[in-house]
């Protein structure tokens, strides 16, 4: 890979490293973190035990590292700083201005999109399966099949998926749930000369069961909700309840039958 | 015009794209080249190269070793011969003779005059040993080249997460040539992805029909891979995503997928495996 470090006295060198960082390839999934979040500590609570040489590393990333440092050093202080922006990183994407930027990637197709062919080239959201460094490599979402994939190209693979997070793509549905796609019945009906499979088509009926199932039982919970027994009452207690009812990520009736549809 | 000429010209014709086609991918995805080149080297470098003399290559195997066309089995000369074999598929291919014969390598006939260009007939052709192809690799010995094929991993991998990269099959959603390109089906979460590389997206899914692929599983059922079950949860900060919520799991039925032998023709679990977790 690339160093900032070692190109420092080509011209580049009066760019901020972090320009350098997400220009870099491979690093596309990344989004810009915004520097008074680096700035205030309390965001980085805990991070100095998770990286070597933290406060080199630190002051790599926001422009401020003394230059009286050997190669070698250089080298480990490099990798640290890119260590620690990707831990840094998954803390910043669940914060409000976070999922913006990364809303706006997610918009741009950024992180690609889902190879499965009935999901119709629906863009994904990178995410993690362990929010431990160095255990698991980044995954990517699709919001409408509900599933995990692997990054196509290597160099996106190889990316560690603690620099997202576990929470991140779920949390950015709980706030723009707007963004949830129409959940489609569409499955892929293997067929031999035109024929149905009879093993598949047994599989696709007990795949049917479990979401007539699933939808029933989420409808019959949805009625018992305090949303909709509200609908009788004062404006104001309802206004109450359908506040309490968001936070707990409880539905309208509406919305859950848009989805289930 | 011998058919070696025809074959040079084609190759003419046909390298720069190529090369160009390589060129732009090497950005995206130069691993998946050099995995690529390395089953190439294997599979056809012993004994064809496209470097060396296509002049003693036979159409077929030419056709095979291009880039792009890993997918292809090599049809079998005789399969090709027998006209049985190809019945209906003169009224699909435009130049439908001329093309057979450039498959076949054999000299064009005197009056074939009315061929314009012979690009339109390497298109024919490419058509024509597509269609051929369909028909081929459902055979046994068809079937059997396609096994080998699929256990070296020629066709790459299911990207799904929980499939642990268990190889996949390419095939069609149509039988009809032009409505649709390659696809790949995944034996273990039974579902159908689009190629990673984009060299693939213009290969007809036609060209492997919508049969092939079930059929190798149904003929070796052993080539099946036994991979645990796994669906995605999601989870904020640990906690799973209610039903109930908005943006909760709505789509966990697609994945659930049960052994057969469990379920009863209506699809319920039978009874006496009641101990299998839903």
């Amino acid at each position: 890979m690339n160093n900032y470090c070692a190109n420092g006295s080509d011209s580049d060198y009066t760019k901020y490293w972090i320009d350098w960082f997400l220009g870099t390839k491979g690093n596309e999934y990344f989004c810009e973190v915004d520097e008074e979040y680096i700035l205030d500590r309390f965001n980085l609570t805990g991070l100095n035990t998770e990286v070597q040489y933290y406060s080199q590393a630190l002051d790599l990333i926001t422009d401020n590292l003394d230059e009286n440092l050997d190669e070698e050093m250089r080298d480990i202080v490099e990798k640290s700083a890119r260590h620690l922006y990707g831990l840094i990183h998954a803390r910043f994407i669940i914060t409000t201005h976070g999922l913006t930027k990364m809303l706006e990637k997610f918009k741009k197709c950024d992180f690609g999109r889902c190879p499965r062919v009935l999901c119709h080239n629906h863009p994904l959201l990178p995410v993690a399966l362990s929010d431990v460094p160095y255990s698991k490599s980044v995954k990517l979402f699709c919001c409408r099949c509900e599933d995990i994939y692997n990054p196509k190209s290597s160099r996106h693979a190889s990316i560690d998926g603690a620099y997202f997070g576990c929470s991140f793509p779920h949390m950015l549905f709980q706030v723009y749930p707007q963004l949830v796609p129409p959940k489609s019945t569409d499955r892929y009906v293997p067929r031999i000369f035109g024929f149905k499979l009879h093993d598949v088509a047994k599989q696709h009926r007990y795949q049917d069961m479990i979401r007539e199932e699933s939808h029933a039982r989420i409808m019959a919970g949805i009625e018992g909700l305090p949303t909709t027994a509200a609908q009788g009452s004062s404006s104001g207690q309802q206004n109450h309840k359908n506040r309490a009812a968001d936070g707990t990520g409880v539905a309208t009736e509406s919305g859950a039958m848009a989805d289930v549809n | 015009m011998s058919a070696f000429d025809h074959q040079q010209q084609q190759q003419q014709l046909m390298r720069p794209d190529n090369v160009e086609e390589e060129e732009e991918e090497e950005d995206e995805e130069d691993d998946e080249e050099q995995i690529q080149g390395e089953y190439n080297e294997e599979y056809y470098g012993s004994d064809v190269s496209n470097e060396s003399g296509p002049e003693t290559m036979p159409w077929i195997a030419w056709f095979c070793s291009l880039g792009g066309h890993q997918y292809f089995a090599e049809v079998a000369d005789e399969f090709v011969e027998d006209d049985f074999n190809l019945t209906g598929l003169n009224s699909i291919v435009p130049f439908y003779k001329e093309a057979l014969d450039m498959i076949l390598d054999l000299e064009p006939e005197e009056d074939s005059t009315k061929v314009p260009d012979v690009s339109i007939v390497e298109a024919s052709a490419e058509q024509l040993y597509g269609l051929i192809h369909q028909r081929f690799i459902v055979t046994r010995q068809g079937l059997q080249q396609m096994a080998d094929k699929y256990q070296a991993g020629h066709f790459g991998s299911c990207p799904r997460t929980f499939c642990q990269s268990t190889n996949v099959v390419p095939c069609g959603r149509y039988d009809l040539p032009g409505v649709e390109t390659v696809k790949l089906y995944c034996p273990n979460c039974q579902d159908i992805y689009s190629p990673p590389s984009s060299r693939y997206h213009n290969l007809d899914g036609a060209y492997f029909g919508t049969t092939f692929a079930h059929m190798l599983f149904h003929i070796y059922p052993e080539l099946v891979p036994i991979i645990p079950n796994k669906i995605y949860a999601p989870a904020i900060y640990g906690f799973k995503i209610s039903e109930y919520s908005r943006c909760g799991p709505r789509m966990q039925w697609l994945r659930n997928k049960q052994d057969p032998k469990t379920l009863d023709a209506s699809g319920k679990l039978i009874k006496d495996s009641d101990d299998e977790d839903k």
